[in-house]
């Protein structure tokens, strides 16, 4: 999934400032799963808002709408119906649900409420961490399972380098090695002979190369 | 609300947009939770609630969360008596007043 997690307060006040009438905009997909811009998340955040303006001495009409997902026109355009009676809308999907909120509603302002950080999983309760970097050349089969463009703090094809010590790497002894869990898994699986080849330079053509990328599935089409 | 385990930030905050000077929530004492964890989960939402007021400019005293049994009723009133005058002190929600930040 998509993780992402609130802005700051201050930013996000300072951000409504001019505001009055606002929508805050919530997605049931990827980031409600994560906590940070589901309905629950919208509620919290609306009435903090709200707070915040009754403090000041200046009130704030909110909106709280939560959509099926930010990232499906047939899903933005529900909102269709209410959103020019508001100043902006503040959004708490990932970057991609402002950006479609954005292309819908293009007479008012689409703002993020939450930062997007990675894509990646639950480690347990209130713990995600990063496990893809959407580099667009899967190479988990190569590898394990485990994914060395991420895990690997310098994404080597080849590693580890002389910066693994114990497992850990260099940049922080809190984080694994990528490549040692690599070859550890090689191991557990039998496939310790895939270590010995060398993987070629990878073809970064279907990663950031050439701008925004974008698939096009004839089939489903209409 | 009976049990601090049921306690949400929501709840929390609600209460401040209404214009409540003071909330306390009274845990069962640490270790002593019929659902094993309940009143630390309410303790970690009491303490970023506490945060979420600090930068909405609501003093976070007005927020304060204690564990006590059911049988302790001096030190229900003790603790009754601390944050009412806690709050005395404070003064009303600024929610009521409009006059901005107190912190």
């Amino acid at each position: 999934m998509v993780v992402g997690e609130q802005k700051p307060l201050e930013e996000i006040l300072k951000m409504i400032e001019p505001f009055d009438r606002l929508i805050i905009a919530g997605c049931k997909g990827c980031v409600a799963v994560c906590a940070a811009g589901g309905e629950r998340e919208v509620k919290f955040l609306a009435s903090a808002i709200r707070t915040a303006r009754k403090a000041q001495g200046r009130e704030i009409e909110i909106r709280e709408v939560t959509l099926e997902r930010q990232c499906d026109p047939e899903y933005v355009e529900q909102i269709r119906g209410f959103v020019y009676d508001y100043q902006a809308i503040l959004s708490l999907a990932c970057g991609v649900g402002v950006q479609y909120l954005a292309e819908h509603y293009s007479r008012i302002p689409a703002l993020p409420g939450i930062n997007t950080a990675f894509v990646g999983g639950a480690e347990k309760q209130g713990v995600w961490s990063e496990k893809c970097q959407c580099c667009g050349n899967c190479v988990l089969h190569l590898t394990g399972g485990i994914c060395p463009i991420t895990r690997c703090s310098k994404s080597l094809l080849n590693g580890p380098c002389g910066g693994s010590s114990n497992g850990r790497c260099e940049i922080d002894p809190q984080v694994p090695c990528g490549w040692y869990l690599i070859v550890e898994r090689l191991k557990e699986l039998g496939q310790l002979d895939r270590y010995l080849e060398i993987i070629p330079p990878k073809d970064w053509s279907q990663s950031r190369d050439g701008g925004p990328r974008k698939i096009i599935r004839e089939d489903l089409l209409r | 609300m009976p049990c601090s385990g049921r306690v949400e930030s929501l709840h929390l905050i609600k209460c401040f947009e209404e214009g409540i000077d003071g909330v306390f929530v009274a845990g069962c004492l640490e270790g002593e939770c019929h659902f094993l964890v309940g009143n630390l989960q309410a303790k970690r939402r009491v303490q970023y609630v506490k945060k979420v007021l600090q930068s909405i400019g609501i003093n976070p005293m007005r927020l304060e969360m204690y564990n006590l049994s059911a049988a302790m009723g001096s030190r229900f009133a003790e603790i009754t008596w601390e944050i009412t005058n806690r709050i005395k002190e404070l003064g009303p929600n600024p929610v009521k007043t409009g006059k901005g930040r107190e912190v």
